[in-house]
């Protein structure tokens, strides 16, 4: 079940380079949706939606917020929307994370990977640490948002200016090898996914990876945003938009 | 919705001209909770094959200015899962349901063809045009000798079922394609499938799709496919389907003028899911304000200098 339509942009700012953090009024969507999902949004003069993941989604106060990374003009022409714009989105789409009530997970996000752990993270609060990783200190985003959540936040970074010098898989072993989670969610490029997952099957751990391909309708009909999956052995060409964006990792194919 | 927008096209009644095009619209699950399917004058399903297909590996589309390259590669369950699967679900929702087919070989075209002449689809759509497939496809469709014998096949199989010829716009003459598949018996022609094209991302000198090349659709079309409409209506006596970048009731209307029974609307729903059910509103609104009993009226009028 989803909905398109235009919604007022009610909360907007650029919370690093080229990375933008919008807040879209848009109750009926906000009822309907969950942590993983994600819309498709028009770009003016674009032909093509882009595929934005949804950060968090406050039902309370009907609003969805993404947070978004500029990546070429389309998503250029997305961030010049500004509060009081309307957007037009489809949302929410896709399936999104399965929560296990009560019970503890590992949330890891690489680069613009990360938005669309908040909201599975909120959803165990205390019980979620999440590890996220960026390229340099000034666009580790939503650190602040994790601590909020009640969440344990553990920042990486590949040159060493904020947080642990390293990957994310570093601390993800660590924990694994301290306080085995129920659950691992992950969402960034595929060779750390590929890691994440192989980290998660080792310790005997489920995880949960959330994919991105290039997309046409976001809603399952015209199947060009094909991605590799096995199950029982055989192989698929699922669509991440909708058998995903969220695959259990062992059912994704990394080659 | 009134009288003003029925169409019939060789015989089968639409309720309004306005159909979603084979690939764009799965088989109207994904778009069931936005409107109801009955508001369509019809739905020409996903292509089918006699086996399953994978389809092609991604990426599989790319943006172009005003529209789109796609790679699917004909992706589907086959025809034994369309038939046991979709078409029940299908036939329940009140509209046309045209079976669109696709074939490697000329045997194989047949054999479907004689799988679904008993079902209660309403209409069969042959694809002799798919430019992301290496067998069949496109080498039916540029070729007026095999557009004719496949043509001939299918329809042999096909007794009780008016046959459609999807085309293929990558011809020197669409005109002499269209006669060739009028002679081997079509009962209605509907193009244009998409036109060959290519991108290219510089970063990596990689083609964007991982087939390399793919069919462009989207508004970029909609001035050839309007032209190639009009000089195919003119060609043959048969009833044309006009497709090809149609994003708004003017732009259907316009389709029509130039010689188009019905309309089949595809990328455009990516850009707006309502894309079909506004332009049916559009249309209706356009009989009323210019007096026009039926829009069949306006089918062909268009008056060349």
């Amino acid at each position: 079940m989803y909905r398109q339509g235009k919604y007022p942009v009610v909360a907007k700012k650029a919370i690093a380079k080229g990375i933008f953090d919008i807040t879209v009024y848009c109750p009926h969507i906000a009822k309907l949706a969950k942590a993983g999902q994600f819309a498709q949004v028009a770009a003016e003069g674009y032909f093509l939606r882009r595929p934005i993941s949804i950060c968090d989604i406050d039902k309370e106060n009907g609003t969805l917020r993404m947070v978004f990374e500029v990546r070429g003009k389309g998503t250029e022409k997305i961030a010049e929307l500004n509060v009081g714009s309307l957007i037009d989105i489809i949302a929410p789409l896709g399936n999104g994370f399965t929560v296990l009530e009560g019970k503890k997970a590992v949330c890891v996000g690489g680069g613009i990977g990360t938005p669309p752990m908040l909201g599975i993270a909120k959803q165990y609060g205390e019980n979620a640490q999440v590890i996220s990783g960026f390229r340099t200190a000034g666009i580790a985003i939503l650190q602040d948002d994790f601590k909020a959540a009640g969440c344990e936040a553990t920042l990486c970074t590949d040159d060493g200016t904020a947080g642990i010098h390293g990957f994310v898989t570093e601390p993800l072993k660590a924990r694994l090898e301290s306080d085995k989670p129920d659950i691992i969610y992950a969402c960034g490029p595929a060779p750390m996914l590929k890691n994440i997952v192989a980290l998660a099957k080792e310790y005997g751990v489920k995880s949960e990876v959330s994919l991105e391909q290039r997309m046409a309708c976001g809603v399952g009909a015209c199947l060009v945003c094909v991605c590799k999956t096995v199950k029982d052995g055989e192989q698929f060409l699922s669509h991440v938009c909708k058998d995903g964006p969220v695959f259990d990792g062992e059912e994704v194919d990394f080659s | 919705m009134s009288e003003r927008l029925k169409v019939n096209v060789c015989g089968v009644e639409f309720k309004n001209p306005v159909i979603p095009a084979s690939g764009t619209y799965g088989y109207g699950r994904e778009y069931e909770c936005l409107y109801p399917l009955s508001k369509l004058g019809g739905i020409s399903v996903k292509g089918t094959t006699l086996k399953p297909r994978q389809g092609n590996q991604g990426p599989r589309v790319a943006e172009t200015p005003a529209g789109m390259l796609n790679s699917v590669g004909l992706q589907n369950g086959g025809a034994e899962k369309f038939l046991n699967y979709e078409l029940p679900n299908l036939l329940t929702k009140d509209t046309r349901i045209i079976a669109n087919i696709a074939g490697a070989s000329i045997e194989e075209c047949a054999e479907l063809a004689s799988l679904i002449n008993p079902s209660a689809v309403d209409m069969v759509e042959l694809n002799i045009s798919c430019p992301n497939v290496k067998q069949g496809g496109a080498a039916f469709g540029t070729d007026c000798n095999v557009a004719a014998a496949v043509t001939a096949a299918v329809k042999k199989e096909l007794p009780d079922k008016p046959l459609m010829v999807k085309l293929s716009p990558n011809v020197t003459s669409i005109t002499d394609i269209a006669k060739a598949v009028e002679a081997a018996g079509a009962d209605a022609l509907s193009l244009i499938n998409t036109l060959l094209g290519m991108r290219i991302d510089i970063k990596t000198r990689r083609p964007i799709l991982r087939n390399n090349v793919g069919g462009l659709s989207g508004p970029a079309v909609f001035p050839v496919a309007v032209r190639m409409v009009w000089q195919t209506a003119n060609a043959v006596k048969i009833p044309v389907v006009g497709m090809g970048g149609i994003s708004t009731w003017e732009d259907a209307v316009e389709m029509m003028m130039a010689g188009a029974s019905a309309v089949q609307v595809g990328a455009a729903i990516f850009a707006d899911p309502y894309a079909p059910v506004k332009m049916i509103d559009g249309l209706e609104k356009y009989c009323e304000d210019n007096g026009i009993a039926n829009i069949s009226e306006i089918v062909g009028t268009v008056q060349p200098w």
